[in-house]
């Protein structure tokens, strides 16, 4: 057995380790078991003892990590259940099937908290836009997540993308799911004893197998090979299995839901079993299956997409089963809870594997020595060249640089508005808005996270990156509740890895207790690294807000003649900023500063404006600073500004460069109509916030008046080369 | 009045429907894809999605599922029916409304919105709208193509059949999202009791969810019963 292992690739000190638990060999069977239950993926080895450190209490959380999904109180009796979850490895080797499972796979974990699913979010990263890899894996990937939402009916409203060096060989594909529920329908993975556990959903297959532990290693050279692990979606079932699912909740025919995710029927049925602190028998000879012969391991093991399990009320088994004929699905008890606390599996009559359920779920866990790559650490001390180049020829090329230019060719294939909650589409705000029908209350997400901060500053992008996902929430006027964070990350086996999973854990803590926004659920994926070469540290984070839907924020200018004003530091920072790897081609430098104080007084200041009435236009500054902030506001609508940018006291010419494409966080663009601006001037002066009124809306222009000239761009001429780079890639033959 | 939504497997524009329904004060139920029998209900509402994943065609296996019986029957009987994107696609499918819808020249499903100009506000569906009236409507649909032979165009054309064309909403040239035949968005049976259109007006109904122009039709509706 202990060859069997190596060869599975079980290292020797985890092989002893089970033998001591089960005070014995594994045999076979077993010994898969371990295999896939103590992957990375499902078992958090390295992450665990960092996760541990993040804040996750709240007064709005109902359910924190640990389940299939966080669940956060919005009001008036509902719940919006979320979270994120990563399907990197299977999208770099099959695009389309890898998201698209992707996506079936969170609408599951969300539709098992009771909740039904209404929004889906994701954030994606590639290589250079160049590449013709890079291209076809984008256009893949997006009509994978198309293929899947569209047709299921969740609406696709928002995400993020970037492009970057970084990504070339590991692309990350994180899809987060949001869900609605009244409170009362909350479910979770848990039975009682004795009770019968329902298979619901597709027949089991052979596809899939070893998914988790396929996730849990660096990708190998020849991708093709693996392709047998990835798995294959069929949204027409989903929709099904979601129906019916939802439909026995709601008629209250079961009280335990789990989705049959990565490492399948093991990980579903031995987590729901240690959870509800008993065991269970699994009988394989009662999995429907659509492949003939299949073994104990393959079925263990499948991942098979469209599955679920559920465990019915007493007496309601019957409904349970009536409910799911309706819809056409497979429903069929497979196994019982029972009073030992044993994962115990019977294939022709035979127990063919039985282990605690302990020590199956609790997977020994590393902590590791950490140590920064020096090459990082030059790469950020290093003193950045000098810049010059013409600020009117510069915005038009950061609009149209890939991680700037318009997503619009990528959301117009996603069906954003299906179920009528999506308040705010794509492309009109800086967070996605959703609405509880017969209430006044909205719910906003975003997922936030900048490669090149997190890359030249693990711990300080991580605070970014939730800073970012909060201030953008903010900004249409919600309260940031909670997070789900998916980390993405390389080998936690290399000092550097390590290190690098330390600090951004280290800083999502620092910012989570700043700006007082726990998390609620999350997942870890690492190992993207391909020839010793890492990811950036890419901590996506996803947060979810709530708001009064009739104060709410747009980023586009709408009416002529309102007064433009900037809350905040009128700065920016080169280091680690889109306009220095423009001109320079450089990723170096310091990332910008942070003052998490000063970043919740701002978001708390916008929000407060928003709920009086005073704003309904506002837009945070990201990538590109404050020039590209205010094209991005003239787009929607159309409509110009003019605006007066002061650069007193910089360095010319890379201090005015900085003012004007320079990044800095706590930042917020918005307007007022002239009768306002006194009473907003005065709260912000009450707040004691630095703003400064910076011009007027109108016109067909956007127009700057610096000290060294007039800077002019004809609206369109720069819609024009926004919009172009990614409908050139998504609908053209590039 | 009471309009039936009928639900086929993979429908997922049944509740917005229902919600659109309701709101203008019309009660709406679910009728399953199974029932045999519409007895109680006035019109029948065939909601967009992908019924049975729209493997096949679009549109094409639903056609067949035993419901639609009734639904060919409150056709023929003068009833209001209504079929949005996918329910425009399965009337094709089952013949009740001529033509076809193919995939869209693009050839990928497209989410926006586009202008929509009423042709005629002659029917129920479309009495409180001017004439030539642009709406702002969201489209969502990867086959809405509409496509008929030559002969079929003509008679449509000819007894003013066609309800709503794809229209700029600013002058745009590329105001065809699909490459739709003479623009065509939405049509009518001869006896104008039968609509179908692909952009879906019942995603606009409230100032919420970005826009209103949708809901005058479900308003008609009413009106047609109590005015």
């Amino acid at each position: 057995m202990e060859t069997l292992a190596q060869e599975i690739g079980i290292p020797e000190e985890e092989y002893r380790e089970i033998t001591q638990r089960l005070g014995r060999e594994p045999n076979r069977v077993e010994l898969f078991l371990f295999k896939v239950m103590w992957s990375e993926h499902c078992a958090y080895k390295n992450s665990r003892p960092l996760l541990k450190q993040l804040p996750k209490e709240g007064e709005a959380v109902l359910q924190g990590p640990g389940e299939n999904a966080g669940v956060v109180r919005i009001g008036e009796g509902w719940a919006v259940a979320f979270k994120i979850e990563s399907h990197n490895h299977p999208s770099a080797v099959e695009p389309f099937q890898g998201a698209a499972t992707g996506v079936g796979g969170i609408i599951r974990d969300i539709m098992s908290m009771g909740a039904r699913p209404i929004a889906l979010l994701d954030s994606l990263r590639f290589g250079p836009l160049g590449d013709a890899r890079s291209r076809y894996l984008l256009k893949g990937v997006v009509s994978g997540i198309a293929h899947y939402g569209n047709a299921i009916g969740v609406p696709t409203v928002g995400g993020d993308l970037y492009f970057h060096e970084g990504y070339r060989e590991n692309p990350l594909v994180n899809a987060m799911c949001l869900g609605l529920l009244r409170e009362e329908h909350l479910r979770r993975s848990q039975a009682s004893l004795g009770r019968p556990i329902y298979y619901a959903g597709a027949k089991t297959g052979r596809d899939g197998i070893g998914g988790a532990a396929f996730a849990s290693r660096e990708l190998s050279e020849d991708k093709e090979e693996d392709r047998p692990a990835v798995q294959v979606g069929d949204p027409f079932l989903g929709k099904l299995l979601m129906e019916a699912t939802l439909e026995a909740i709601e008629k209250d025919l079961v009280e335990g839901v789990q989705d049959m995710g990565a490492a399948g029927l093991t990980s579903s049925l031995s987590e729901l079993a240690f959870k509800s602190g008993l065991g269970v028998e699994l009988d394989l000879d009662r999995v429907p299956t659509r492949e003939r012969n299949m073994g104990p391991i393959e079925l263990l093991l499948s991942e098979s997409q469209e599955r679920m399990v559920l465990v019915p009320k007493e007496g309601r088994e019957r409904e349970l089963e009536e409910v799911f004929r309706k819809w056409g699905l497979d429903c069929v008890p497979v196994a019982r809870t029972i009073p030992e606390r044993v994962f115990r599996v019977l294939f022709r009559g035979e127990v063919v594997a039985e282990v605690p359920t302990e020590a199956l779920a609790e997977a020994p866990t590393y902590v590791r020595i950490g140590r920064e790559d020096p090459e990082i650490r030059r790469l950020r001390e290093m003193p950045l060249p000098p810049l010059a180049a013409n600020p009117q020829e510069i915005l038009p090329q950061l609009l149209a640089s890939p991680n700037l230019a318009s997503r619009e060719a990528i959301y117009e294939r996603y069906d954003h508005q299906v179920g009528t909650r999506t308040t705010l589409v794509p492309g009109k705000g800086d967070a996605a808005v959703l609405w509880v029908k017969g209430t006044h209350l909205g719910i906003a997400t975003k997922v936030d996270q900048n490669p090149r901060y997190s890359r030249l500053h693990p711990r300080l992008g991580a605070m970014h990156a939730l800073a970012e996902a909060c201030r953008n929430v903010s900004v249409v006027g919600a309260k940031p509740l909670a997070y789900t964070d998916g980390l993405n990350l390389g080998s936690p086996e290399t000092p550097e890895g390590y290190f690098e999973l330390q600090e951004t854990l280290a800083g999502l803590r620092e910012a989570s207790e700043a700006l007082g926004v726990p998390v609620v659920s999350g997942n870890v994926s690492l190992y993207n690294e391909s020839g010793g070469r890492r990811i950036p540290p890419t901590a996506m984070v996803g947060v979810v807000g709530v708001l009064d839907i009739r104060r709410r924020a747009e980023m586009g200018f709408r009416r002529p003649g309102e007064v433009i004003l900037l809350l905040g530091e009128e700065k920016g920072e080169l280091g680690g900023s889109e306009v220095l790897y423009l001109l320079s081609g450089l990723e170096a430098g310091h990332p910008p500063r942070l003052d998490l104080e000063q970043e919740k007084r701002v978001q708390e200041a916008i929000r407060e404006l928003i709920a009086l009435g005073l704003t309904r236009t506002a837009h945070d500054l990201a990538e590109g600073g404050l020039l590209a902030a205010l094209a991005e506001m003239t787009f929607p609508y159309g409509l110009g500004a003019t605006v007066e940018v002061r650069t007193r006291g910089s360095e010319p010419p890379s201090g005015h460069l900085a003012l004007l494409f320079g990044e800095a966080p706590s930042r917020i663009l918005f307007t007022v109509d002239k009768e306002h601006l006194k009473e907003t001037t005065f709260r912000l002066e009450e707040m004691g916030l630095p703003y400064r009124v910076l011009g007027e809306t109108g016109g067909h222009t956007l127009t700057v008046l610096t000290p060294d000239g007039v800077l002019e761009w004809e609206v369109e001429e720069l819609l024009a080369a926004w919009k172009r780079p990614l409908r050139e890639v998504l609908d053209g033959q590039a | 009045m009471k309009w039936a939504i009928i639900r086929f497997p993979g429908s997922n524009c049944d509740e917005d429907a229902r919600f659109a329904l309701e709101k203008a004060g019309l009660k709406a139920e679910y009728v399953w894809h199974t029932e045999t029998s519409l007895k109680g209900f006035d019109g029948a509402f065939l909601p967009g999605g992908f019924s049975y994943g729209d493997y096949l065609r679009a549109g094409a296996l639903a056609a067949k599922s035993p419901v639609m019986e009734e639904v060919r029957r409150f056709a023929h009987e003068g009833r209001p029916v209504i079929g949005v994107c996918n329910g425009f696609q399965v009337l094709t499918e089952a013949g009740i409304l001529p033509g076809a819808l193919l995939a869209n020249l693009n050839l990928h499903f497209t989410c926006k919105e586009v202008g929509v100009r009423v042709e005629r506000n002659d029917l129920p569906f479309t009495r409180l709208y001017q004439k030539r009236q642009v709406l702002r409507l969201p489209i969502a649909h990867a086959e809405g193509r509409y496509y008929a032979d030559a002969e079929t165009l003509a008679r449509l054309e000819g007894e003013g059949l066609v309800v709503f064309r794809y229209a700029p909403l600013k002058g745009e040239t590329d105001y065809n999202p699909n490459g739709s035949l003479h623009d065509i968005a939405g049509i009518t049976n001869e006896r104008g009791n039968v609509l179908g259109m692909m952009p879906h007006p019942e995603r606009a109904v409230d100032e919420v969810l970005g826009g209103t122009d949708g809901l005058p039709l479900f308003l008609g509706l009413l009106e047609e019963v109590t005015g």
